[in-house]
């Protein structure tokens, strides 16, 4: 049950992140931060499909978080989501074909081990 | 390095720092503004406990937390945010270090350099590597 929830979790994060990045980056770069820009961007990204179903994805995301913490403690909970940094960043190459270069990779295997001795 | 590069680099660095201290200090603010869980079981009290002056500075936090990662998402690519965010648990931990006086173990503090070398890995490098357009507003 526990393997479960977990696996509802990194899936629901994992869906909703990359859905999310997707969304963002169809409405373009945010260059604008006045008031009025800033609400017409919040209207836009509210029709926005990508940004709805990330949204969506991670209230999912953020129940089962719940749910699991209620079965287990923090110190399982956190490391284990480190997995989602890795599957997000090989979603980013190959869905979102961003050019993840030898630096990246490096970069996120330093971030993941260091995530996991954190929280531990 | 490209003008476009650095720009884009700069613009990044100041909304990954809005994103890893707004997340933690959301979280901080909302744990101490709100009552007990015995005092939160009908909806009526869940919304009463948002009129709470520091949960309602927690949930503005929030919102600025979530916001300001999506900003950053617009032009930054998912492979670049994903690291560089994760500078948050080092904000975590030496909060909890300076405010709360917790003790930093050896294997946290391997953690926290460890952290550090991959934010600064891909920090240092290109927020983008696709295509994009300006935001029509």
């Amino acid at each position: 049950m526990k393997w479960l929830v977990l696996a509802v979790m990194v899936g629901a994060t994992t869906a909703g992140e990359v859905l999310q990045a997707a969304g963002m980056r169809r409405h373009g770069e945010i260059r604008d931060f006045r008031p009025g820009a800033i609400g017409r961007a919040l209207a836009a990204l509210a029709r926005n499909r990508f940004v709805i179903g990330g949204m969506a994805a991670m209230a999912v995301s953020f129940f089962a978080l719940m749910k699991l913490l209620s079965m287990t403690d923090l110190s399982f909970a956190v490391p284990v989501s480190a997995v989602t940094y890795v599957m997000e960043t090989v979603l980013a190459k190959y869905l979102l074909r961003e050019r993840v270069n030898a630096r990246r990779w490096a970069g996120a295997a330093l971030v993941i081990c260091g995530v996991v001795l954190v929280s531990l | 390095m490209t003008s476009e590069t650095a720009r884009l680099r700069l613009k990044s660095w100041i909304f990954t720092s809005i994103v890893v201290f707004s997340n933690p200090f959301g979280d901080f603010f909302l744990k101490r503004g709100l009552p007990d869980s015995a005092h939160l079981s009908t909806p009526l009290e869940y919304i009463a406990a948002l009129f709470q002056p520091l949960v309602a500075i927690g949930v503005v936090l929030l919102i600025v937390w979530q916001l300001s990662r999506m900003a950053l998402l617009s032009w930054a690519d998912l492979s670049y945010v994903l690291p560089v965010t994760s500078v948050g648990y080092v904000v975590v931990a030496l909060i909890g270090k300076v405010l709360l006086h917790e003790t930093i173990t050896g294997r946290r503090w391997t953690g926290i350099l460890l952290i550090m070398a991959g934010v600064a890995l891909v920090g240092g490098g290109a927020p983008s590597t696709v295509p994009r357009k300006a935001a029509s507003q």
